[in-house]
């Protein structure tokens, strides 16, 4: 019986393996030297004929960059910046269409099901392949509209005022040492931009894939929703895996107008030596709306702590994460949302688990400032604790400068019951299905806030994390 | 081997059956036979050991037996899982059913509907087709008369005691099981609701059950009279007779049965005051 299972275990472990660690031969058009300094950053900047103002905030950056110390909190980091290659360019062109991506590149995005998301939504896939977008469409109709859905490299060149008048607006390369980083040596991710009262009735999608290995991904997006305009925004992310240690670090920063609303949903399943830090931070204001959806499975340490500053009366954030630790992973995630007016309203939903010796945190932060005047926060985590060896940890910071304020504070930590296994295996689920379908449960109220396709991706992705935790 | 097609002579034979929870026993050799088609009931007073029988029946982990064997057709089944035990056709409805929050009653039913029907299936091979499973499942719920929303709400979470008891007759009606225990399937329940559990009970049993039902009331037993009645007291079965034993115990409660039985009397009173102090 014994052998039985190990055989089993193997098998299961192969499956998996070959699911996510397919690597393409690396065939790069331009890979710049590994480590970081002035003459790297200068290179970037180059090969991206940026204005001189971009080449400036990247060399400042990474001064401020060398500056900061690394943070003291979350989880162990243990990198050699200068190990690292900051710049690869998979291909010198950009395709317009299906037919014009390079053919390797297409097997890898075959292998993500890009295809049939194109053929799902024939709105925007936009899809990043090391760290310039290579493939991107957007429907045509959007255009008409006024909506700009393009790689960033490229809105620094087509769209200079726009770029210039927000970028670095919400996130300072001052903020901390990973956002300076990714200041200094940024490159793709995703801008776009919403006219006024335009509003978008299906998610724009992006991919993101990290292939060549100790390369960082240091994506750089932007969004802007003006005035009454609404949109969605889905990323999702899986990454083969390798065996020396890779980093992710991207910038998202959105601003959302009076009366518009922006949700911004992400799935990322890193591979386990990955380093995921990430700055995101959305401001809101006037009666605006700004949600983040946010999905972490995999990587070795992932600290990323969604943000929405509240900037005038009736803004709205709501933070919905889910976190997924197995063995050899830490998740500190979490949500920091700030209220500085009045009647303005915050929701944070957080879910963990943690399995086979993962260890999962929640880090968050609900801050009111003076004269945010009948203002609501409601905090609910909930952590699923699978096994002994697994451990999650919660730090709710709340900082109130003002009395008159609701806030709301509920956690909760969880085994997975001895008495729902029994009951369902009563009804002749066996151990394994009944601990995956108190998972999927368990996650169940991030998982139908998802297009409905990722949310099949979500809980396939929940039942592979699940395979041979049993027995 | 067992048969799995569905012979009328299908048995559940429990042979003296001691049952500890932790270190405490509370069975203490019960011997009790039950063809399929039959209907038995089971009373006793309060912590005599009647839901640690069920309990132990179906194979839940807490509860260790330490002597004596549970068989269906001939095969002992103590070794088995509780899913496995499911697969064979036992089925228990529970005094106090576990809320799955987040999953729901539908997904939930398909996934064990499709495991019971094909006890071979393999995890990650296909569920019974959604059409199918959803117009059985809409028939179930209007002969137990649930609104068909309820499919829809996460398994017994934030249930009432009366949806609770009624999923779990809903749950025995799709499983159609050989063999169900229902731990006081009609406590809880108001006055209708009791007709209506003790009605359904009896249209599904009409499926040809062996059903043991566990209870302080006859109401449940008034569609469904028991072929035997058995008493338990301080961890064996004391008496068993007919539907009219099940008539006195209601009525009268157990004073001639402890009088008649004094050293269980005594095991009795002893588990209460152990389980007192460990409370």
């Amino acid at each position: 019986m014994i052998t039985d299972t190990k055989t089993q275990e193997f098998d299961v472990n192969t499956a998996e393996i070959n699911k996510y660690d397919f690597r393409n031969e690396e065939k790069y058009v331009y890979k710049a030297r590994k480590g970081l300094d002035e003459q790297i950053v200068h290179q970037i900047s180059d090969m991206k004929s940026e204005p001189e103002w971009m080449r400036k905030y990247r060399l400042d950056s990474l001064r401020v960059f060398n500056e900061k110390v690394m943070p003291k909190w979350g989880g162990a980091i243990d990198l050699n910046f200068q190990d690292i290659y900051y710049y690869i360019k998979p291909s010198d062109r950009q395709g317009r269409s299906w037919e014009d991506v390079p053919e390797d590149i297409k097997r890898t995005f075959d292998r993500l099901g890009i295809p049939e998301a194109e053929k799902k939504f024939l709105a925007g896939v936009k899809a990043q392949y090391e760290s310039e977008v290579v493939y991107g469409s957007l429907r045509e109709d959007l255009a008409k509209k006024g909506v700009i859905f393009t790689d960033t490299d490229s809105a620094v060149r087509e769209h200079p005022d726009l770029v210039r008048q927000y970028f670095s607006t919400v996130i300072p390369n001052t903020d901390n040492k990973f956002a300076a980083l990714n200041s200094a040596v940024w490159s793709g991710g995703s801008f776009i931009y919403v006219p006024p009262g335009v509003s978008i009735d299906f998610p724009l999608q992006a991919y993101f894939r990290i292939n060549a290995e100790n390369m960082g991904q240091f994506e750089r997006t932007l969004i802007i929703v003006d005035e009454g305009a609404q949109i969605h925004y889905v990323e999702g992310c899986t990454a083969p895996m390798y065996s020396t240690e890779s980093l992710h670090s991207a910038v998202v920063e959105i601003i959302v107008k009076k009366h518009a609303r922006c949700r911004y949903t992400t799935i990322q399943n890193w591979a386990n030596n990955i380093y995921n830090l990430v700055t995101k931070r959305a401001v809101a204001y006037e009666d605006a709306t700004m949600e983040w959806v946010d999905g972490n499975l995999g990587s070795r340490l992932t600290m990323k702590y969604p943000a929405v500053y509240m900037m005038e009366p009736g803004a709205r954030g709501e933070i919905l994460s889910i976190a997924f630790a197995s063995a050899g992973q830490h998740q500190d995630a979490g949500a920091k949302v700030v209220h500085a007016a009045p009647n303005t309203t915050s929701q944070i939903i957080s879910k963990s688990i943690s399995k086979n010796g993962g260890r999962s945190s929640y880090r968050g932060l609900v801050k009111v400032e003076d004269g945010a005047r009948k203002s609501k926060s409601n905090v609910v985590c909930d952590a699923l604790i699978l096994d002994p060896q697994s451990r999650s940890d919660t730090y709710p910071y709340i900082e109130i400068a003002e009395q008159d304020v609701t806030i709301g504070h509920e956690a909760s930590v969880s085994r997975i019951g001895e008495e729902q296994l029994f009951y369902l295996m009563s009804r002749g689920l066996s151990e394994a299905e009944a601990s995956t379908m108190i998972v999927n449960g368990f996650i169940e109220p991030l998982v139908k806030e998802l297009p409905m396709e990722y949310a099949v991706e979500m809980n396939r992705l929940i039942e592979l994390q699940m395979e041979g935790s049993v027995g | 081997m067992i048969s799995r097609t569905g012979d009328m002579t299908d048995t559940l034979k429990i042979s003296n059956l001691h049952v500890n929870v932790g270190d405490k026993p509370i069975l203490k050799g019960v011997d009790l036979e039950i063809i399929r088609g039959e209907t038995h009931a089971l009373m006793g007073p309060n912590g005599s050991g009647k839901s640690t029988l069920g309990l132990a029946i179906m194979g839940h982990p807490g509860y260790e037996v330490t002597d004596g064997k549970v068989e269906i057709n001939g095969e002992n089944i103590l070794e088995m899982d509780a899913d496995e035990r499911a697969r064979l056709g036992l089925f228990m409805a529970f005094q106090r059913p576990i809320a799955i929050p987040g999953v729901k009653m539908a997904d939930f039913l398909r996934h064990a509907s499709t495991n019971i029907r094909r006890p071979d299936r393999k995890e990650g091979e296909d569920l019974i087709p959604m059409r199918e499973f959803r117009k059985e499942l809409r028939e179930k719920m209007g002969q137990l008369k649930m609104d068909t929303e309820f499919a829809r709400r996460y398994v017994n979470d934030g249930f009432s005691g009366g949806e609770m008891k009624r999923a779990e007759i809903l749950q025995m009606a799709m499983l159609k099981p050989k063999f169900a225990v229902l731990d006081e399937t009609d406590s809880g329940l108001d006055v209708d609701a009791v007709k209506l559990a003790s009605q359904s009970i009896a249209e599904i049993g009409r499926e040809k059950m062996g059903i043991l039902i566990i209870t302080h009331h006859d109401k449940l037993l008034e569609h469904n009279t028991p072929d035997k009645t058995h008493v338990i007291l301080g961890g064996r079965i004391v008496e068993t007779g007919g539907p009219e034993l099940a008539q006195e115990l209601h009525q009268h409660g157990y004073d001639r049965i402890r009088a008649a039985h004094p050293e269980a009397a005594a095991e009795d009173d002893k588990m209460k005051v152990e389980t007192a102090a460990a409370g």
